[in-house]
């Protein structure tokens, strides 16, 4: 199809177009740019005021040694996996069977139970911090991975994604499931997740990258340097150790960020469903 | 089960129901309900205990004195709630929450709609430009706001050093009361247009060919009388929709404020979260962290109505 | 003067070719319908005729005019669309008042607001808005002007997209299948008025379809394309009773033409389904060739002899005035379907052995290459030419 909006352009406006492009997009890359470069710098470099993107005397080794050793950069990263891996299980195991329930079973409550989903989807986890900081401090958890991890386990956006995409499976499909003798347990795991796997990876990576990235919560939950995931413990870094020591700690920011980017960088099309499909919320 | 349902629905609505078939239908029905509840109960448990109970302690706490440790609470109506809007503090965090969102939601619609223009606009490279764009959504924000400090510091920073070498003023911009607010909308807008920009390139894949050449045909077929008859106007809804949430991401603006400047200077920088962040776990203020809440509450949630009617409006536009 | 001259147009999306040499003269009024199933090529060519897209190779001429790479809005040319392609955020007067503005109106009196208070605007506007209620009162859409697309139904929509191209009074009236999204009664109904359409207006319309009984029904003449190339442009009664091209009379007619291979003994006679037809025609023996017999050319006939088929009733169907019989004949695999006058045909059922008899001259000839092979029409006519391809 040669699309009338999509046509090739002439030749000026291709010209034109790429360099707008390119203009904004350098704008856009100026920070990691930056951070990178000043991560291989010496400290006499980045205070003598220069432009230059690479440095006189490379000072890379030393700067993320430091970052590496000085502050428990590998726990944070350590601790970010750990978390982030289990709010993305436990958000699975809870909200599949869930959805299960909602998209394809007829019980009474189930108009309750959707309508609960949806008003839950209304509220910014903020607002629910300090109620969860008391039952934390109450059921004694916090300042562990457990504080981390509670307050995310069920995510009423995933069991509305999830209860979209079962709705869009046919009921047929699990009619022949439960001939086989499949009990409702199986046909959630065996048929719906496996079928919803796109969806389940979309939710999957929408969750990493928030809980990767979040700073406001871990802030509230913990206090050990141990258990800190990484944006808490980069700022700690930050306000502890580094100072104004911006070799080591632009190395400690790129480390932080690296894992992300280099995901995003090597499956795109699904980081962009992900955070978009997320946008629906 | 719901074929055995079904079929034994479909006997129950013909005369004659034996009471062996209304014994099945009703052993079915508590079968198929049981099972229900046995899966979506562990969800049902944690929302309500994750997010209906402290909803509602939040609305309860607000109404107290409460401070956190303290023994002993007693009920105060609405005098959290005096006491915040008559405090300058939350005055201020509540006008720079919408400062900032009066700058971050257009800068953030009209560079994304831009940016996605000119990717849609040619056929070479539309992954490459859409992976640079969407690059800071994603990336770290704590960590980024620290490449930021570096960026903008005042002597040393890439900013202040290319200002300086074109002859231009340089200022303190995280320091200084008149600039640190847009400087942090700007990095709102850093971060947010790439999402903004993946949006309208979806709504603009939306489009139908078709009504590029009726109006080819029709003769609005310049560039700008294309945008103005079918690109713009298509895109209205999807832009309602970049609008509510970019505003709802703008509100809930909290990690720069507070990596980069704590609220300050004074109170120049304190936006909503970071407010109720303090006052709540750094003040220890219980009562009056809990009013903060209910009123940042208030204000995502009639966005996030307003929404909602936005995309039951878009359901309407075909 | 609007008449269309189509010169070896080639089109080719990459390595495929969608068009191949294409030529086609239409007259101007006439009502050319190009019929081919889908992926022939012909809503490429009408792209083409409507400068949305640029043709590979060869020219085109609308009037006297030379319109390669003129863009649509200069080519005197209206479409409408099988999408029907209205903007649903404007209303039907608006919809079909763009093409007038977009004309009309400079491009500062477009503007929002300003563009109201240049001088000329408003004398302008009103003859619009004038003009688009005449065109929708005539197609009695007028009560709907202030709708939404959206709001309309399926029937309104096409009329307002007819409206839409109508209202600046094209010269060409383009159509792509602007029919195939109505329902079936719908369709016979719109079918009646655009062709009533074509007469009041007189000027020239293509239509483009994969639907026969359109084709047949609204054309003056009938463009027959397949994979790219025009097999024949004839009038639809031309085109269903002397086709040109075996995929012609193959592709015409429902249901499909019998088609059986045959061999050309020394005597004249083909050879095929157990029985021999007299050829009107001198070939060389041992040709092959098909014999295409629709399925209305047979009578019952009591005993096999020459140009009688007999077989053993399959299936039959009962149509009420008619009655398809489908007849098993030795050496093909594909059983043959006549259709019989139910009230002339006796009670026929399945199995029985059934006598079928065709007078040579309802015989279509096919060469082995699928070109038809007709008898030269001098009075003995018993000379075959080869017509030449189109």
């Amino acid at each position: 199809m040669s699309t009338q909006h999509t046509r090739r352009l002439a030749l000026p406006s291709a010209i034109l177009r790429h360099t707008a492009l390119l203009a904004t997009g350098a704008l856009i890359l100026i920070p990691f740019v930056w951070m990178v470069s000043l991560s291989i710098k010496p400290p006499g470099e980045i205070f003598r005021a220069s432009f230059s993107f690479w440095p006189e005397q490379f000072y890379g080794l030393e700067n993320y040694t430091r970052a590496l050793t000085e502050a428990p950069l590998p726990q944070y990263m350590l601790n970010g996996v750990i978390v982030c891996t289990m709010i993305v299980v436990l958000q699975v195991a809870v909200c599949a069977p869930a959805a299960y329930a909602l998209a394809k079973l007829d019980f009474p409550g189930r108009n309750l139970l959707f309508a609960m989903v949806l008003i839950a989807l209304l509220l910014p986890h903020e607002v629910l911090a300090l109620p969860l900081f008391i039952l934390g401090y109450q059921i004694g958890i916090l300042n562990t991975y457990a504080a981390l991890i509670l307050p995310y386990i069920v995510s009423p956006f995933g069991i509305f994604l999830f209860r979209q995409f079962f709705k869009t499976i046919p009921d047929d499909v699990i009619h022949a499931a439960r001939l086989d003798g499949l009990s409702e347990f199986a046909i959630v795991w065996k048929i719906m997740v496996p079928m919803a796997l796109p969806a389940i990876i979309a939710f999957g990576i929408f969750s990493v990258v928030s809980h990767w990235n979040s700073l406001f919560w871990p802030l509230i939950a913990v206090r050990d340097q141990n258990l800190m995931p990484p944006p808490l413990g980069i700022m700690a870094f930050k306000n502890e150790e580094a100072g104004n020591d911006y070799g080591p700690l632009m190395a400690a920011a790129t480390i932080v960020v690296a894992p992300l980017i280099a995901a995003f960088l090597s499956a795109q099309r699904w980081f962009v469903e992900g955070l978009t499909g997320g946008a629906v919320k | 089960m719901s074929i055995a349902a079904s079929s034994a629905e479909q006997q129950a609505g013909s005369a004659s129901v034996t009471p062996a078939t209304r014994a099945a239908l009703r052993r079915q029905r508590i079968s198929e309900t049981l099972a229900a509840w046995a899966l979506a109960g562990p969800a049902l448990l944690l929302l309500v205990t994750l997010f209906f109970l402290p909803v509602f302690a939040v609305f309860a706490i607000a109404l107290t004195d409460w401070q956190f440790g303290a023994s002993s609470l007693s009920f105060v109506g609405f005098d959290n709630f005096r006491e915040v809007f008559a405090d300058e503090g939350f005055r201020a965090s509540l006008i720079n929450t919408i400062l900032y969102a009066v700058i971050v939601v257009p800068g953030t619609i009209m560079l994304g709609l831009v940016i996605a223009l000119l990717i849609e606009s040619g056929k070479s490279c539309r992954a490459f430009y859409r992976a640079i764009h969407f690059l800071p959504f994603m990336a770290t924000l704590t960590a980024m706001a620290i490449a930021w400090e570096a960026l903008l510091h005042p002597t040393i920073g890439l900013v202040n050093q290319t200002l300086a070498s074109l002859g231009l003023p340089t200022a303190n911009w995280l320091r200084d009361a008149n600039t640190v607010l847009p400087v942090l909308a700007m990095i709102g807008i850093w971060q947010n247009l790439g999402y903004a920009m993946v949006l309208f390139l979806a709504g603009l894949k939306s489009i139908p060919q078709d009504l590029y050449d009726a109006a080819d045909i029709d003769g609005a077929d310049l560039w700008l009388d294309r945008l103005r008859t079918v690109t713009l106007p298509m895109l209205g809804p999807v832009t309602m929709f970049v609008f509510i949430v970019v505003a709802l991401r703008a509100f809930e603006t909290f990690d720069t404020v507070q990596v980069l400047t704590q609220g300050g200077p004074g109170h120049a920088s304190e936006m909503l979260l970071f407010t109720l962040y303090r006052e709540s776990f750094e003040y220890l203020r219980t009562g009056y962290g809990a009013s903060v809440a209910v009123v940042f509450l208030a204000i995502v949630v009639t966005l996030t109505l307003i929404q909602a009617r936005v995309m039951d409006k878009r359901v309407h536009y075909q | 003067m609007a008449e269309i001259s189509i010169r070896s147009m080639r089109k080719s999306f990459g390595a495929t070719s969608v068009l191949k040499d294409v030529a086609l003269e239409i007259a101007d009024g006439e009502f050319l319908t190009l019929l081919g199933p889908s992926g022939c090529g012909k809503s490429t060519l009408l792209r083409i005729l409507a400068g949305l897209e640029v043709q590979t190779g060869g020219s085109l001429a609308i009037g006297e005019r030379v319109v390669d790479g003129v863009r649509p809005k200069r080519r005197d040319v209206a479409m409408v669309f099988q999408s029907y392609a209205l903007y649903p955020h404007m209303t039907v007067l608006e919809n079909m008042a763009l093409p007038l503005r977009m004309r009309r109106l400079s491009a500062w009196q477009r503007l929002p607001l300003v563009g109201r208070l240049l001088p000329g605007t408003k004398v302008t506007a009103d003859q619009i808005d004038q003009d688009v209620r005449r065109t929708a009162d005539a197609l009695s859409i007028g009560h709907l002007l202030d709708r939404k697309p959206g709001q309309l139904s399926g029937g309104q929509r096409q009329r307002v997209a007819v409206g839409r191209a109508m209202v600046r009074q094209p010269a060409v009236f383009l159509m792509d299948e602007p029919l195939s999204n109505l329902d079936a009664k719908l369709r016979v109904q719109m079918r009646a008025e655009i062709k009533e359409l074509h007469k009041r207006l007189g000027v020239t319309f293509v239509y483009v379809t994969h639907d026969q009984s359109e084709a047949m029904t609204m054309s003056d003449r009938v463009a027959v394309m397949l994979d790219g190339e025009l097999l024949q442009v004839a009038p639809p009664q031309e085109i269903y009773a002397d086709p040109d091209d075996r995929r012609v009379a193959e592709f015409i007619g429902s249901p499909k033409i019998n088609m059986l291979e045959a061999k050309l003994r020394e005597d004249g006679f083909a050879e095929t389904a157990g029985t021999s037809f007299s050829i009107p025609a001198d070939l060389a023996h041992g040709t092959t060739l098909a014999l295409g017999i629709r399925p209305e050319a047979f009578h019952l006939v009591d005993s096999h002899g020459e140009n009688v088929l007999t077989g053993s009733v399959r299936l039959t169907e009962h149509m009420g005035s008619d009655l398809y019989v489908h007849l098993a004949v030795p050496g093909s695999d594909h059983p043959v379907i006549a259709r019989l006058l139910a009230e002339r045909a006796p009670h026929i059922t399945s199995g029985q052995t059934l006598h079928l008899g065709v007078k040579p001259e309802r015989l279509l000839l096919f060469a082995a290459d699928g070109r038809r092979l007709r008898p030269d029409n001098r009075p003995n006519g018993t000379v075959l030419r080869m017509k030449e391809h189109a």
